[in-house]
């Protein structure tokens, strides 16, 4: 498979206020990643709150620009923010928002909506529009009379449906999905992601999955990154993470997922204070936190590195540890 | 009850009626007349507002041929008080109409372009909100001498900084996260962000500010009137018939009251027209 998108050295980085002194602060969310999303996979973005999923979602979409690195969509540099070639281009590529009360505009009905994007691009007006709103509102299954109602009158889960028949209204071929269901009901959960699944089997969709929901990532992706503190640690298919995971902080997560009979046993509780991107620790930032660090971590950064079939970034994979159950 | 069926569908009026409280009702209907009399007033008022009876000067109200009465040079102050109805409804008007678009459009531009435009608009804004409105407006009315349409602008300009601030703060927050953050990843240019899917969602707000702005500037031009400034002799307005009518007030008090008593029903009609307005045009609210 073809890349689809590829990004290259990415950093991106945030000043925070200005303190009484007169001193900036720089925040690293996303420091030096290197990332391919190859046409048609679901790529899962898995990390803890901070670790800089969302804003590697907005650069990936090129919704900001980095603040060093580039990102190439199908071999081409994506235009600057907020530009005519940038506004073209999101017809292609759509975003999937965490909260879908906040991304509708509560003054417009559904069917004006999810028409949006038809009107924006230009792409279809009149009877053809609504025919197209009609044909979007029956694929991600809504009722055709909920076309004339408000976002307040929906439910969560169907207020999700129509971010996402808008998102699909002007036939993107990549999509970001932003923790697109940690706002739900577990029941509506299930039914999201089946709902984004399918849509993915019959339209070939490209789609990079971001959530802190281990159990949803396993369930819809082919491919997944671990994100800690700004950094990959780990990428490798999605099986393979999951039934056999390399890096310490990736072992501690799929620890973490309960399985039924195991109760608490096996599980890797996580030590010492979760990561603050302000204030990264040096070397392996994931070491004061790490089973198996030693002097050495503290000192040099771990590149990521290809470990059988798979990409990880530590130290201490390359001999002495290897899988222990 | 047996013939329910038969039940015609309400009228238009009956239907405003099941919707707008009693009290709204009156003041739609007072404003209601309000505009029709400004609209009609050279066929309403029985007298030129000139037109002068040395005869029957300061005639007591329900007189015969006066029904408010006349003033000291014995003008009919029915006819009068219909001509200031106009004039002041025209100001107070445009005067709204001009202070919402510059400040709205002042507080958009800030909110879009954000760096030295914020700062120039917020400097511009505070500098308004510290500046005494009705000294400037003396100056500027001495300076340049009084037309009417120099005073709509100058009214125009009272209260622009509270839009602006509305505005602004409002588009801000919208595009920082939501609906409006939304249609911009959608590829939407901003002109419709900001006229399709902001303003309306901040119309609300700025509607209640322009009821608030609307008596205010009526009150603003009836003091400026009164103080001789604002409308000019032999031409009328309602602060200028009160400014001239307080002459005569322990002797001839209708030549006063009439007026004021126009301008407290039409400033508290807007108000709670506007109050319910905002309610209505909330679809959460509905």
């Amino acid at each position: 498979m073809s890349a689809l998108l590829q990004a290259k050295g990415l950093i991106q980085q945030y000043s925070t206020a200005k303190t009484f002194l007169g001193k900036t602060s720089t925040m690293r969310a996303v420091d030096g990643i290197n990332l391919t999303v190859r046409e048609g996979e679901i790529l899962g973005i898995v990390g803890e709150s901070g670790s800089g999923k969302s804003t590697l979602g907005r650069l990936l979409l090129g919704l900001e620009s980095p603040f060093k690195g580039k990102i190439l969509y199908r071999g081409h540099p994506m235009p600057e923010p907020r530009t005519a070639a940038w506004r073209k281009l999101r017809a292609e590529m759509q975003l999937i928002f965490q909260d879908p009360l906040s991304a509708l505009d509560r003054r417009l009905t559904v069917s004006a909506q999810i028409g949006e994007p038809l009107e924006i691009h230009g792409l279809a007006a009149g009877s053809e529009r609504a025919e197209r709103v009609a044909e979007l509102i029956a694929k991600v299954g809504l009722r055709q009379d909920q076309a004339g109602s408000y976002p307040h009158e929906l439910s969560g889960g169907q207020r999700q449906r129509v971010v996402i028949a808008r998102a699909l209204a002007s036939n993107p071929r990549f999509l970001v999905c932003d923790e697109p269901v940690s706002a739900l009901d577990v029941s509506i959960q299930a039914q999201v992601v089946n709902l984004l699944r399918d849509l993915q089997d019959r339209e070939g969709l490209t789609m990079v999955f971001i959530s802190h929901d281990l159990k949803v990532v396993r369930n819809i992706c082919d491919r997944v990154a671990v994100m800690y503190l700004g950094r990959i640690v780990e990428e490798a298919s999605s099986d393979a993470l999951f039934s056999d995971p390399r890096h310490p902080y990736t072992r501690a997560l799929v620890s973490s997922v309960p399985k039924i009979g195991a109760g608490l046993h096996g599980r890797i509780i996580l030590q010492g204070e979760p990561p603050n991107p302000a204030a990264r620790p040096s070397g392996c930032a994931f070491h004061p936190r790490c089973r198996f660090a030693d002097a050495d971590c503290a000192a040099t950064i771990p590149e990521l590195e290809r470990h059988d079939g798979r990409l990880a970034a530590c130290r201490k994979l390359r001999h002495t540890l290897r899988p222990a159950a | 009850m047996s013939d329910t069926a038969t039940i015609p569908a309400p009228r238009f009026i009956s239907r405003i009626r099941l919707k707008a409280p009693f009290l709204v009702m009156l003041a739609i209907s007072w404003l209601g007349l309000m505009i029709f009399v400004a609209i009609f007033v050279d066929l309403l008022r029985p007298y030129d507002i000139t037109a002068m009876d040395l005869g029957a000067r300061l005639v007591s109200v329900g007189a015969p041929g006066h029904p408010l009465g006349t003033d000291e040079l014995g003008r009919d102050v029915f006819s009068r008080l219909l001509q200031s109805i106009r004039v002041s409804l025209v100001i107070a008007f445009c005067a709204t109409i001009i202070s919402a678009l510059f400040g709205t459009t002042l507080g958009f531009l800030a909110a879009q372009f954000r760096g030295w435009v914020e700062h120039l608009v917020v400097a511009l804004a505070d500098f308004q909100a510290a500046l005494p409105f009705m000294i400037m407006s003396l100056a500027v009315l001495a300076f340049f001498g009084t037309s009417i349409w120099l005073l709509v602008c100058l009214m125009g300009f009272y209260g622009w900084e509270r839009y602006a601030r509305i505005a602004r703060g409002l588009a801000i927050s919208a595009s920082a996260q939501g609906y409006a953050a939304a249609v911009v990843q959608l590829g939407a240019r901003p002109s419709r962000v900001y006229l399709r899917h902001i303003l309306p969602n901040v119309a609300s707000t700025l509607i209640v500010s322009m009821t608030l702005t609307f008596p205010e500037i009526i009150l603003m031009e009836s003091g400026l009137s009164f103080l001789g400034l604002g409308v000019q002799p032999p031409e009328s307005s309602l602060g200028n018939m009160v400014g001239f009518g307080r002459e005569y007030l322990t002797r001839a008090p209708w030549i006063m009251l009439a007026p004021s008593l126009v301008i407290v029903l039409t400033t508290l009609s807007i108000s709670l027209l506007g109050d319910w307005l905002r309610d209505r045009l909330d679809p959460t609210t509905r």
